[in-house]
C-alpha cells in the first residue's frame, strides 16, 4: 500500500471517528473512577433523599416526594436533639483536647532527655481502634465491675456504686472522656510540632523585654502555635462530627437516647428502621455542620498564619 | 546609664568549660566590642550579661548590682540579636512598644516613646507594617529601635550585622556609629568581624577560646597587638607573621635568610631565642611606594620577586617571596608589575612585633 492510500484511509477512519482530545482522553480512567465510587453514589444519595426509599420496599426509590423528608426533620424534635447534643460534644471535647494537649505539649518539649520517647508514648491513644477505646471505657465505667467506681468506692470517695453509663448526663460524660482519651495526642503532636518549628530567639527577647513566662506564652508563644492547634481543631471537628464508634459501643445512643448523636440517629433510621431515604436527608443536614464548622476553623486558620507571617 | 563589670566569669557546660574566668570592666557610656572568631565565647558572654545564659562561676555586675540570679527582665538591659528576634505577628510599631506594655507604661508614654524611636532610626512610615513585609535592613532598625524604646542601662549586640549584605553592612555600622553619639549609653557589641570591632567601638576585647587575649582602644591593638593571635586577627589584609630565631643582632629564618633584629627589641631578647616576626603590609612596601614611618636607619632593603599581584585600584597589594614565603605588602602609588618581577622593598623595622614562639606574648618591654 502506497503511503498516501495509507494516509487517505486514516484520513477517512478519522472522520467517522472523532477522536477526543488529547487531554480529556488521557484524564479519561480517573473520571471514569471518580463518577464510579464518588459522582454517582453521591447523586443516588441526593436524589434518595428526596423519595420514601426504604430499604424493604425498592419500589419506593422512584417515589419523588420533593422537600418532604427535610420538612420533617425539622420538625423533629430526637434530631435536632441529637444534633446539639453533637455541636455540644464537638465543643466541649475539642476546648478540653486542645488545653490538655497544649498542656501535653508544653511538657514534652520542656523534656531534655527522652523526648522521642514521650513522643511515641503520646501517640498510643490513636493506635487503637476507637471501638476498642469504647470496649474499654465501657468496661472501666460499668457500675457494677468497673474500675471508675473501683476505684472511687476504694479511695473512700463515694459508698454508692455510680451508674455511669445508665444516667443521661453521666453517660455523656463518660463518653466525653474516651473520646478526650483518644484524641488529645492528636492536638498533642500538631502543637509540639508548632513548638519545636518555632524560632527561638523571640522567646528570648521576649525574656529580655521584660517577659514573665506567663507573658511570654501569652504573647510570642501562643500566637506561634495558634495555626497548629486550628489544623488540629479541623481535623478534629471533622471527627467528632461524624463519632459514632465510641458511642456504639459505649451506650449505643442510650440511656432512652440521651446520648443519642447524628451518626449513631442516622444509621439507626437507615438500617434499623430501613428509611434510608430519611437517614440521607439527615445525612445532608449532618455534612452541613461539617462543612461550616470546617470553613471556620480554616477561616481561623488562615487569619492565625497571616498574623505570623508564616511562609507555609 | 551604667558600669559592667565581669569579674573570673566561668561558663561551664557539663564538664566543659567554655569561658574560663574572664575579668573586664566597662565604663559608664562606653563602647565596647567584644571579638573573635566563631566558638571564642564571645556571644556566651553576652548572653551571660543578658541572663540567658546562666553563669557557672564569677559575678556580673551591671550599675554596681551583682545580677548573678537575676532574670533578664530584671537587669534593665536590651538586645539586638543576629536574626532580628521580632515577634513575627505583631506590627512594627507593636514589636518596639512592647517592652513598655510589659511594663504597665501609659498609653500615651508608649506612643512618644516609640514615635521618637522611630524617628531617630527613619521608620515612621513603616510602624504599621509587619516583619515579613520588611528588608533585612529595616528589620535590624525595628531590632534597634524594640532596644531604644526600653531606655536600658546597657544595649546588648549580638552579631546585629551578620545577617545583611556587605553594602548594608556598612551602611548599618555608620547608623550604630550614630545612634550610641545620640543615646549616649553603654554598649557591649559581639561580632566576629574586625573592622566591625574597629570601626565602632571605644575598646576592643579580643577574645580566643575563652580568655580575653587583649583589651585595648583600636590604635592600641593594631599598633601594639599583646599576643601573635591579635596581631594576626586585627587588620586586613593581616600581618605578615613568620617564625625566626635570635642570632647575633639578626633574625634567621628557616630557610637561611635574614632581616636585622629591630632596635626596640634588642634589649629584650636573647641570643638563640625563638620569636615570631611580625611586619603589617603598610610597613613592607615596594621602595618609593610606602610611608615610612620611622627612622630611615631601621628601613631594610631586599630585592624581592613578586608571586602575584592584586590590584585594588588606589593601592596594589603585592605578594612577594621572602624566605620561601608570601609576604604581603601594600603597594601605594601603584604601577603595574608581572609574576616573576623582580623589585625592591623596604621593610620598616621600626613598626615590626616581635612575639615569643613559646608563649604568643609580645617581647616588647
Amino acid at each position: 500500500m502506497s503511503a498516501t492510500a495509507r494516509e487517505e484511509i486514516l484520513e477517512q477512519r478519522s472522520i467517522r471517528l472523532p477522536r477526543l482530545p488529547a487531554p480529556v482522553l488521557l484524564l479519561m480512567p480517573a473520571i471514569v473512577v471518580l463518577a464510579a465510587v464518588v459522582i454517582v453514589p453521591l447523586c443516588l444519595s441526593l436524589y434518595s433523599s428526596f423519595t420514601p426509599f426504604r430499604l424493604t420496599k425498592p419500589e419506593t426509590f422512584f417515589v419523588f416526594i420533593g422537600l418532604r423528608n427535610y420538612a420533617n426533620l425539622l420538625a423533629d424534635w430526637d434530631f435536632w436533639a441529637a444534633f446539639g447534643r453533637t455541636v455540644l460534644l464537638l465543643t466541649v471535647a475539642l476546648n478540653l483536647e486542645m488545653l490538655l494537649g497544649l498542656g501535653l505539649a508544653l511538657m514534652v518539649e520542656k523534656a531534655t532527655r527522652g523526648q522521642r520517647i514521650l513522643r511515641t508514648l503520646l501517640m498510643f491513644p490513636m493506635m487503637f481502634s476507637p471501638i476498642l477505646v469504647g470496649f474499654q471505657f465501657k468496661f472501666m465505667f460499668n457500675d457494677n465491675i468497673g474500675l471508675v467506681n473501683n476505684a472511687l468506692q476504694a479511695l473512700g470517695i463515694t459508698g454508692t456504686a455510680i451508674p455511669w453509663l445508665i444516667e443521661g448526663h453521666l453517660a455523656f460524660i463518660a463518653i466525653l472522656v474516651a473520646e478526650i482519651w483518644s484524641a488529645t495526642a492528636v492536638f498533642a503532636i500538631l502543637i509540639l510540632a508548632g513548638l519545636l518549628a518555632m524560632p527561638k530567639e523571640p522567646l528570648e527577647a521576649a525574656r529580655v523585654d521584660g517577659c514573665t513566662p506567663w507573658q511570654t506564652f501569652r504573647y510570642v508563644t501562643w500566637p506561634f502555635i495558634m495555626p497548629f492547634a486550628y489544623i488540629a481543631m479541623t481535623i478534629r471537628s471533622l471527627d467528632v462530627a461524624r463519632a459514632y464508634d465510641i458511642v456504639k459501643i459505649m451506650t449505643d445512643g442510650g440511656p432512652a437516647k440521651r446520648t443519642e448523636l447524628l451518626w449513631t440517629l442516622i444509621s439507626r433510621t437507615a438500617y434499623s428502621d430501613a428509611k434510608m431515604g430519611l437517614a440521607n436527608a439527615m445525612a445532608y443536614v449532618s455534612i452541613l455542620l461539617s462543612i461550616l464548622f470546617t470553613v471556620y476553623f480554616f477561616r481561623k486558620l488562615a487569619a492565625a498564619r497571616t498574623q505570623i507571617g508564616a511562609e507555609w | 546609664m551604667a558600669t559592667v563589670s565581669l569579674k573570673k566569669l566561668v561558663k561551664r557546660y557539663d564538664n566543659l568549660e567554655i569561658v574560663h574566668g574572664i575579668d573586664l570592666d566597662v565604663a559608664d557610656r562606653e563602647f565596647i566590642a567584644l571579638v573573635g572568631p566563631s566558638g571564642c565565647g564571645k556571644s556566651t558572654t553576652l548572653r551571660m550579661i543578658a541572663g540567658l545564659e546562666d553563669i557557672s562561676d564569677g559575678a556580673i555586675e551591671i550599675g554596681g548590682r551583682t545580677v548573678n540570679d537575676l532574670p533578664p527582665r530584671a537587669r534593665n538591659i536590651s538586645m539586638v540579636f543576629q536574626s532580628y528576634a521580632l515577634y513575627p505577628h505583631m506590627t512594627v510599631r507593636e514589636n518596639m512598644g512592647f517592652s513598655l506594655k510589659i511594663a504597665n507604661e501609659p498609653k500615651a508614654e508608649i506612643e512618644r516613646r516609640v514615635n521618637e524611636a522611630a524617628a531617630i532610626l527613619d521608620l515612621n512610615h513603616l510602624l504599621e507594617r509587619r516583619p515579613s513585609q520588611l528588608s533585612g535592613g529595616q528589620r535590624q532598625r525595628v531590632a534597634m529601635g524594640r532596644a531604644i524604646v526600653r531606655q536600658p542601662d546597657v544595649f546588648l549586640f549580638d552579631e546585629p550585622l551578620s545577617n545583611l549584605d556587605a553594602k548594608l553592612r556598612t551602611q548599618m555600622r555608620t547608623e550604630i556609629k550614630k545612634l550610641h553619639a545620640k543615646v549616649q549609653s553603654t554598649v557591649i557589641y559581639v561580632t566576629h568581624d574586625q573592622v566591625e570591632a574597629m570601626t565602632l567601638a571605644d575598646r576592643i576585647v579580643i577574645m580566643r577560646d575563652g580568655h580575653i587575649e587583649q583589651v585595648g582602644t583600636p590604635d592600641e591593638v593594631f599598633r601594639r597587638p599583646a599576643t601573635r593571635f591579635v596581631a594576626g586577627f586585627i587588620g586586613s589584609p593581616p600581618m605578615n607573621l613568620q617564625e625566626a630565631t635570635v642570632d647575633d643582632g639578626k633574625l634567621r629564618f628557616a630557610n637561611g635568610s635574614s632581616l636585622p633584629l629591630p632596635r626596640q627589641f634588642q634589649p629584650n631578647v636573647a641570643a638563640g631565642q625563638k620569636v615570631v616576626f611580625g611586619l603589617r603590609p603598610d610597613d613592607l612596601y615596594p621602595t618609593g611606594h610606602g610611608i615610612n614611618s620611622g627612622d630611615d636607619a631601621d628601613v631594610h632593603g631586599a630585592e624581592l620577586p613578586v608571586s602575584i599581584t592584586e590590584p585594588l585600584g588606589n593601592e596594589t597589594l603585592v605578594f612577594a617571596e621572602f624566605d620561601g614565603h608570601d609576604w604581603v605588602s601594600r603597594m601605594l602609588n601603584p604601577k603595574p608589575l608581572k609574576t616573576g618581577d623582580r623589585i625592591g622593598m623596604s621593610f620598616d623595622l621600626s613598626q615590626a612585633h616581635l612575639f615569643s614562639a613559646e608563649t604568643g606574648r609580645t617581647l616588647r618591654g
